[in-house]
């Protein structure tokens, strides 16, 4: 099967294919249908191949499948191929295992919407440029993968473009990771003109023998892409944007998969990070910083789905974190985990959104327990697992990070202390306000729905121009409820059976997925798994027992903390709104600030060109050419007046040219 | 002193000129055409000068047939100008500017 | 031949050439300057005959006679004949001249061009020392002998087709002359042949309309 290893990115490749030929006659559902058994046939593929890499032995498990030579040129020899070993192997695992997850419970989420079939087509090519990204044995397959996801994520993002909001927010997402994508393209030339190649092998073999610079730059270049890919400061401002897209969008792409690009990439390149001197300090201090910041901001929001954009982007914080302290298994468990938990709660908002009839003001819901108790159980599950309570899932890897922060620096583990309080707290408040506490949905006006599709207008040009929508045109997640009112009763109700079955199961993994790499010895599951592919450059925390018993009791006392603070405040539906300032609800005016340097400037830019250079110069020049013609042959045209001695008078006169040449050349 | 070529050359010149100018300047349809006649007048001197001071009959060989296509020049060119101007007395060069750009 | 004789021959050339000189560049000015058509053509008699001593004292008998027969006997008879004809003996207005700078451009070039043949002729040696071309001008023999030996001989390709000239241009003659048919058709052009370019006063309206063609 090894060498079929082409499959798993070939099947959602197929998916997408047909899709795009027969998805329209499909319709509704059966294209979903059809871009959900493409997903699974590829997880069923990725076990296969999972099951066979575990027969080989530890350091043979790696394996790179030719393909075909993709680019002969000269020096440039890009051959594309697959590799195959535990890294990516787990990363294909859990991209293709939510993603089959994620396309099930999108059968009935999009269920209504006129554009389903094209749903399916854009959710199958991102899965496969997932794969292609995960799977790539060089640089530049990667980077092939990287681009796709950029745009299926612009495409998804914008999915209901006639929404202005919709629409910018998809361009914002696009252009923001391009800048990241600068300094990864950056450091592809820097990697090719240093080492010759841009396959992995390549490079991490021969990374010794690089200058320390070169080294530090390349290093910091990726870095740089993911940042903007995984949305760390200061490239994370798409990421609560990119809400505007539908619910198993920001799931599957801006939660389990898409954003964890980044931090895989750095994995991929752990070798040559272990090599740099301080790149990883700064790696670390910026997803701490990230992490501490988005958490700060979650704390203030409204909108359901932006909590948990922020917190995702937190959680990601951390596993930078992991990763600048050479922790890199702790980052790809914590991955992983997030990866169960997030689309879980991600689901589960999206369960809520579609029961309550597109609302997403988390002030105007409540005691949905007692309504959606599947949902609500789900949620709550998922809720521990963030808030980082043990047994579940969060907790411990979470607790794997701290311990490689508190080994690498106080400080930096002192901050991930607080933001794991802030992320319990937060979490919490979203859970008491949307579950327990008083029916705020009944107080609600009919048709006044439409109106929080961005809860505060976070800088200019980014969409907030949403016009007062009419009533029961889409709101944010309008998913099978566009112009209608919704089912006719008002009250929630709980969603059907494919869209809560996935619910469950991600709940179970967030409940188990903890015994992957337990700090008990024998339970390293996952360190064992993944150690061929880093091998030294493996950071080991060697800490006492006695000393990780006492971090982890720091660990779940924030937890307490945070989840009590919330309670004293939101539980017993107490109060609606505390604590949020109105610089944390702007996340501390980020967005503007960018407005003012970067967009301001551009649009002037813009308008000069357009009018000045475009309209003025370049325009003139045409139109001057035409003009200067004219008038030249207006000129000339008098040349001819018709009268015959003129023209005689013209002949004597070149009679009279060509007798004085002939006379210069007889030399006289 | 005795005649060498030039001086019938300079006189040649001097009838070439003068025929030019009177094209350029005359209006009169008849008139320019005698100008015409001038100057081919003027270019048959040229050439039987040449042929004496080149000894060479070819010369005189081509002003017999200037001769001939002047004659069979004029006549073509009066058939034409009598049936341009037969309409109106007293046309001229000037009147035929409809090509006026 | 004496010296006397010799000198006596070249002043003889000498008063021959200057009073030549004279009746031809008079009779040229004249034809410029004289504003009645008749007294242009006498003018270009004048000048013709001029011409024709010339080419006698140049030793070119035959085309003497020629230029007088030919020339100024049917050429300038010719251009009298059609004054009379079509009445273009109204004297032209000398003084005026409509067109911008034509005359003082005209004399201007005239004399420009005339200072340059003029150097030309000055300098140089034509005379190569090759031999004749086309047979020696010069020697045994009368001048139409020669004359006609050329001609006849080895211009005689030329000959034949001047004399197809000749014939094209009487028939282009006669149909230019001819007067236009009564009209038989709309649209028939053959009728109203080049008549219609001149700007004539009141000619038909839809005459400027047929100078498309």
């Amino acid at each position: 099967m090894l060498e079929n290893a082409y499959l798993i990115p070939l099947l959602p490749l197929v998916g997408f294919l047909v899709l795009v030929a027969v998805g329209k006659r499909a319709g509704d559902p059966g294209a979903g249908w059809i871009g959900t058994a493409a997903v699974g046939g590829s997880f069923l593929a990725t076990l296969v191949a999972f099951f066979e890499l575990l027969g080989e032995d530890g350091h043979d498990r790696h394996v790179v499948d030719h393909l075909f030579t993709w680019i002969p040129a000269g020096g440039l020899d890009v051959e594309a191929g697959l590799l195959v070993d535990p890294l990516s192997i787990t990363m294909a695992l859990f991209v293709t295992g939510v993603g089959f997850l994620i396309h099930l419970y999108s059968i009935g989420y999009m269920k209504g919407d006129e554009r389903y079939p094209r749903f399916f087509v854009y959710l199958n090519l991102f899965v496969f440029s997932m794969l292609v990204l995960v799977l790539g044995d060089s640089l530049l397959l990667t980077f092939v993968g990287w681009e796709g996801v950029g745009a299926c994520s612009y495409l998804l993002i914008s999915f209901w473009f006639e929404r202005e909001s919709a629409a910018s927010a998809g361009k914002k997402a696009f252009v923001v990771n391009r800048v990241g994508d600068f300094g990864f393209m950056i450091a592809m030339f820097l990697c090719f003109a240093t080492f010759g190649t841009l396959e992995y092998a390549g490079i991490l073999e021969n990374a010794e023998g690089a200058g320390q610079s070169t080294l530090s730059a390349i290093a910091l270049l990726l870095f740089v892409g993911a940042c903007g890919k995984s949305a760390q400061l200061p490239l994370f401002v798409w990421l609560p944007d990119a809400m505007e897209g539908p619910t198993p969008v920001s799931a599957l792409i801006h939660a389990a998969t898409m954003v964890t690009a980044g931090v895989y990439l750095m994995c991929r390149v752990a070798p040559l990070l272990a090599l740099t001197d301080d790149v990883g300090t700064v790696i670390a201090v910026v997803g701490a910083a990230t992490a501490f910041f988005a958490a700060t901001v979650a704390v203030a929001q409204d909108d359901i789905k932006r909590v948990l954009a922020y917190s995702t982007i937190s959680q990601l914080g951390y596993m930078f974190l992991a990763v600048g302290s050479g922790a890199y298994v702790a980052a790809i468990f914590h991955m992983v985990t997030h990866a169960f938990f997030k689309a879980l709660l991600f689901l589960g908002a999206g369960s809520v959104i579609h029961g309550l009839h597109d609302e997403q003001d988390m002030k105007r819901m409540g005691a949905l327990k007692k309504w959606m108790p599947i949902t609500s159980a789900t949620f709550i599950v998922g809720w521990l697992a963030i808030a980082g309570v043990p047994p579940f899932a969060g907790f411990w890897s979470k607790d794997d990070i701290l311990l490689a922060a508190w080994d690498k620096s106080v400080a930096l583990w002192a901050v991930g202390l607080v933001t794991a309080l802030l992320t319990a707290y937060y979490m919490s408040r979203q859970v008491f306000l949307v579950f327990y506490g008083d029916e705020r949905w009944r107080s609600v006006p009919a048709d006044d729905k439409a109106e929080l599709t961005e809860p505060e207008p976070v800088g200019p040009g980014t969409g907030a121009r949403v016009a007062a929508a009419p009533a029961g045109h889409a709101a944010a997640d309008a998913g099978g409820h566009r112009g209608s009112g919704g089912h006719g009763h008002r009250e929630p109700h709980e969603s059907p059976w494919l869209m809560a079955g996935p619910l469950v199961v991600l709940a179970g993994l967030a409940v188990v997925a903890g015994g992957l790499n337990l700090p008990f010895d024998g339970f390293h599951h996952l360190e064992h798994f993944l150690e061929p592919v880093f091998e030294d450059a493996l950071h080991h925390t060697d800490l006492g027992g006695g000393e990780k018993v006492r971090l982890g009791l720091f660990a779940t006392a924030a937890a307490a903390a945070g989840i009590a603070l919330a309670y004293s405040v939101f539980g017993k539906g107490r109060r609606t709104d505390a604590f949020e300032p109105a610089v944390l609800k702007r996340a501390w005016g980020v967005d503007a600030l960018y407005a003012a340097l970067i967009e301001a400037p551009g649009r002037a830019l813009s308008a000069f060109a357009a009018y000045v250079v475009d309209a003025r110069i370049i325009d003139g020049i045409v139109n001057g050419t035409g003009t200067v013609v004219r008038a030249g042959g207006g000129i000339l045209r008098r040349v001819q007046t018709g009268y015959v001695r003129n023209y005689a008078l013209g002949v004597a006169f070149g009679t009279t040219l060509l007798l004085g040449w002939v006379l210069v050349r007889a030399g006289i | 002193m005795s005649i060498g070529g030039e001086w019938y050359l300079y006189l040649a010149a001097a009838l070439f000129t003068i025929g030019a100018v009177g094209l350029l300047v005359r209006r009169n349809v008849l008139v320019m055409f005698m100008c015409v006649e001038l100057m081919l007048n003027a270019v048959n001197l040229t050439f039987v000068t040449f042929a004496r001071e080149l000894d060479d009959i070819g010369g005189q060989s081509l002003v017999f047939f200037v001769l001939v296509v002047a004659a069979a020049e004029v006549v073509v060119g009066l058939g034409i100008i009598v049936s341009i101007f037969r309409r109106r007395a007293g046309a001229t060069a000037d009147d035929l500017h409809l090509l006026k750009g | 031949m004496s010296l006397g004789l010799l000198l006596a021959a070249t002043k003889v050339d000498q008063g021959v050439f200057l009073a030549c000189a004279v009746i031809v560049l008079s009779g040229a000015i004249g034809v410029v300057i004289s504003s009645n058509p008749v007294h242009a053509a006498l003018s270009l008699v004048m000048t013709l005959f001029g011409i024709a001593v010339l080419f006698v004292a140049q030793e070119a008998h035959f085309l003497a006679a020629v230029q007088v027969i030919v020339y100024a006997g049917a050429i300038v008879v010719l251009f009298l004949f059609v004054i009379m004809l079509i009445g273009v003996d109204r004297a032209e207005d000398i003084r005026s001249e409509p067109l911008r700078g034509q005359r003082p451009l005209a004399v201007l070039l005239g004399l420009v061009a005339l200072a340059e043949i003029v150097l030309l002729s000055r300098g140089g040696d034509w005379v190569t020392g090759a031999p004749a071309v086309a047979g020696q001008a010069s020697g045994e023999g009368s001048n139409v002998e020669k004359l006609a030996e050329s001609i006849f001989t080895r211009y005689m390709f030329a000959f034949e087709v001047t004399s197809v000239l000749l014939i094209i241009a009487v028939v282009g003659a006669v149909v230019l002359v001819r007067r236009p048919p009564p009209p038989v058709a709309e649209g028939d052009s053959e009728g109203e042949p080049v008549s219609a370019v001149v700007n004539v006063p009141g000619a038909p309206a839809d005459a400027g309309a047929e100078t498309a063609r």
